[in-house]
């Protein structure tokens, strides 16, 4: 008989992830560029992974429903977009906060309904949307890049730290998106909507017998999904000071290679939100590593790729020993 | 086919053993099988029976024993040389490649070749040439085995064996997916293959298929094999007690019943009306594909074209999934599988998932009390796990389905829906579904109304009060039990 009781398992498989970063983290470090642990160093790897991260985040819930959102980038870069133009036109932190998420929100309902009362697959209705999304984000933008670099509050998330906020140690969109994430992880654990969430993705025919409102959660997931996505959007605008329709390309990729690392299924009914994190942080640390230590792209891309696969792979023979 | 030796059994498995970890599957069994011999092997779910085949069939190694096929020692690698010395597997679960046409999935992996290319004339006169042997020459060797019937994608898998020349071939549970005039069809064929001289071993829960079938059986229990018997020499209760390792004296227990108030009216146009009282068990028998399933599902409001008005406790509303939990009626799903369980969450999530709403605080729940109730159920129900926490799909068939019952309990329903309650799961964990069907109708402080579906008329004559017939897509008028037998049933079903 296996004595592993299922907390253990359950933690080691939480492990897994943030071990491999661990030791991703700790090559780098021992045999390249120490500069990956210098503050500044930390710095560069948290900014960059805030905007994956906060899109993981929401992502994590489509992906534990069995859904998929390959549309993702191109709603960051559009609500990014949206973000920008109205912070630039002197409207008030909130409502551009609230504007720019409440946008999010409706992308994401729109791809639900599509999903969910057209019965289309989300692969291919995603697929769809990552181009008309593209499409109104070049639109509304002219295809120029928006300046947004007067917006100090907005910049204010993903600035280098001034002297007298280094005790933050990292940028404050780094603890939002912490904070975001233990949020989303309590949700997901005590509430009843995320053991649907669970309960849809691991089986919808389940859910539905025991009465689980299947549709209505799966909107809900994709609405989660929208508005993450917008925040990840205002996020880019503080990191790079402006909207740009063009930006965030492949990020879909990203962000859906951050949550299965960290652990979800893309079946559904697995996943995890801190897990995701950390695929989001792995991805990042293997990018600043490379080119702290003078790696080329195109080197850096195989590396990338390899560890997708071989986390993959190693979470698939976890799975078949446990 | 070769000739086997005069002296030597056509199959012969000596004290095989096998161990995975700790844990001793196989304890040392032995199993002797002659040309022409039609063998039933009998057991609990967990006695051994799939590793045993397993190892006939090469899947795994013993761990000691020996295997002689006609006299010749018989050590398969795995499946595909096993299958090459003469031994072929039909599982429950067909394994046919449905895009592929009937002739190909005949010949998959052995596919014969001219130079470099397939010999598809070979490979379509030959898988003719097999299927018309069967007496199933009408099925189209050009059609994709996909667009098949169950039934027929089963001969395809019984020519594929027969194409490999196999002298010894294994049923695991073959009819559980068969309508009953198939199942009479299997049965033909498998007595014309053992009169062609091969070895048939038979698995099944079902002892009455056992009968028709076997000369001999073999029971196995806790990785022994108890005992081998003539078949026509043993009774019913001497199999399952042997099978169980104790007397089973009362298999449908019956405690005393009151009747109480009208729980449940339900009328599906053009099918029928039904109502269940308080303390009782109705029962829907029928074929398979007669309309039971559909009309407990319809009551439920899980066929979308027959969506109803239903009565439950004097409340008349539309039959949906969400309503019926509230007002305390729940299903259990015939199929575990694809509908019943969510397999990847845990017992406690399977468990607790409809009841959630109710334990909720402002939506919050908290997992530790949903796993304080799991436990308390896997303790009543006996239901055999590590713990609330483990992952539902990994346990058996039996300790899932008292897991499915539990759900019901767990979000106190009154009213319980069953769709075929015992299929596939063995017979201490039937007589333990039994024995809970009756405990809770029979509650003195509150009892329950069940109503059933069920393929298997001696468990619907022995658990039920009433038992109504299916026709159809007909609910006939509901009979009680001390009114009705078998054979009545049976005319109700079939018409005669």
């Amino acid at each position: 008989m296996k004595t592993t009781t299922s907390f253990t398992a359950k933690a080691l498989n939480a492990l897994g992830p943030l071990l491999a970063l661990i030791l991703i983290w700790g090559l780098f470090y021992s045999f390249g560029n120490q500069a990956i642990g210098s503050s500044e160093g930390i710095e560069s790897i948290v900014q960059q992974t805030v905007v994956i991260g906060i899109g993981a985040i929401g992502m994590t819930f489509i992906i534990i429903s069995a859904g998929i959102d390959l549309s993702i980038g191109s709603a960051i870069a559009l609500c990014s977009v949206i973000g920008a133009k109205l912070a630039v036109s002197d409207n008030s932190p909130a409502i551009v906060t609230l504007v720019t998420l409440l946008a999010g929100a409706a992308i994401g309902l729109a791809i639900g309904l599509l999903v969910v009362r057209a019965k289309l697959i989300p692969f291919i209705t995603t697929l769809g949307t990552l181009l008309i999304l593209r499409g109104i984000a070049l639109g509304l933008a002219h295809s120029q890049p928006i300046n947004a670099q007067e917006a100090n509050w907005l910049r204010f998330w993903l600035n280098s730290l001034p002297e007298n906020m280094r005790w933050l140690i990292i940028p404050p969109g780094g603890w939002l998106m912490i904070i975001l994430a233990a949020l989303a992880a309590g949700v997901l654990r005590f509430t009843v909507f995320g053991r649907h969430v669970f309960a849809v993705g691991s089986n919808e025919q389940t859910a539905r017998l025991c009465g689980v409102a299947v549709d209505r959660i799966k909107l809900y997931v994709y609405m989660i999904g929208g508005a993450f996505a917008a925040l990840s959007g205002l996020m880019l605008v503080s990191y790079q000071g402006q909207g740009d329709p063009t930006g965030a390309t492949g990020y879909e990729l990203d962000i859906i290679a951050a949550v299965v690392i960290g652990g979800a299924s893309l079946s559904g009914g697995v996943g995890s939100v801190f897990g995701s994190l950390i695929g989001a942080l792995i991805m990042t640390v293997i990018r600043t590593g490379c080119t702290l230590n003078g790696i080329d792209e195109s080197t850096t891309r195989i590396i990338t790729g390899t560890i997708i696969v071989a986390a993959v792979a190693i979470d698939r023979l976890r799975r078949k020993a446990a | 086919m070769s000739q086997p030796r005069s002296d030597a059994a056509r199959l012969e498995m000596r004290d095989i053993r096998k161990a995975f970890g700790a844990q001793i599957a196989l304890g040392g069994v032995s199993l002797k099988i002659q040309a022409g011999e039609v063998h039933a092997l009998v057991g609990e779910n967990g006695a051994g029976k799939s590793t045993l085949m397993k190892i006939l069939s090469g899947a795994y190694q013993p761990d000691s024993g020996t295997m002689f096929v006609d006299g010749q020692p018989y050590a398969p690698a795995n499946p595909a040389d096993g299958r090459q010395r003469g031994v072929g597997m039909i599982y429950q679960e067909l394994s046919i490649a449905p895009h592929l046409s009937v002739a190909e999935n005949i010949w998959l992996g052995i596919e014969p070749q001219k130079g470099l290319v397939l010999d598809r004339a070979k490979m379509r006169a030959e898988a003719q040439a097999t299927l018309t042997g069967l007496g199933h020459g009408a099925i189209d060797v050009d059609q994709p085995a996909g667009q098949l019937s169950v039934s027929h994608q089963q001969i395809v898998e019984i020519a594929r064996a027969l194409s490999m020349g196999c002298k010894i071939i294994v049923f695991d549970e073959p009819t559980s997916s068969l309508a009953q005039a198939d199942v009479q069809r299997l049965f033909d064929l498998i007595d014309q293959l053992s009169r062609r001289g091969l070895a048939i071993i038979y698995i099944s829960h079902f002892l009455e298929e056992v009968r028709r079938l076997s000369s001999r059986l073999t029971i196995l229990r806790d990785g022994q094999s108890v005992a081998c018997h003539v078949t026509s020499s043993i009774t019913d209760d001497a199999i399952v007690a042997e099978m169980v390792g104790r007397e089973v004296k009362d298999l449908y227990p019956r405690s005393e019943r009151k009747l109480g108030e009208v729980l449940l009216e339900a009328t599906i146009p053009s099918r029928g009306t039904l109502t269940l009282r308080r303390g009782e068990v109705v029962g829907l028998c029928g074929l398979v594909g007669a309309g039971r399933t559909e009309f407990l599902r319809a009551v439920f409001g899980l066929e979308e074209n027959l969506s109803q008005k239903i009565t439950i406790a004097g409340h008349t509303q539309l039959a949906e999934p969400r309503n019926n939990w509230l007002h305390r009626m729940g299903l259990v799903s015939e199929n575990r599988k694809e509908e019943g369980l969510a397999l990847e969450l845990s017992i406690a999530d399977n468990v607790c998932l409809p009841a959630l709403k109710k334990v909720a605080k402002l939506g919050f729940v908290s997992p530790a009390t949903c796993e304080a109730h799991t436990a308390e159920w896997i303790e009543k129900f006996g239901i055999r796990c590590q713990g609330p926490n483990q992952a539902i799909g990994r346990l058996s068939g039996g300790n899932q389905q008292k897991a499915a019952i539990a759900r019901l309990l767990e979000a106190d329903c009154d009213i319980l829906l069953l769709d075929e309650p015992t299929r596939g799961i063995d017979i201490a964990a039937k007589a333990k579904i039994y024995e809970i069907i009756d405990q809770l109708v029979a509650d003195p402080i509150r009892p329950r109304a069940v109503l059933m579906v069920s393929s298997y008329l001696p468990e619907l004559l022995g658990v039920c009060d009433r038992i109504a017939a299916v026709r159809r897509g007909q609910v006939g008028e509901a009979t009680p039990v001390a009114q009705t037998n078998s054979e009545k049933l049976m005319r109700a079903a079939t018409g005669v």
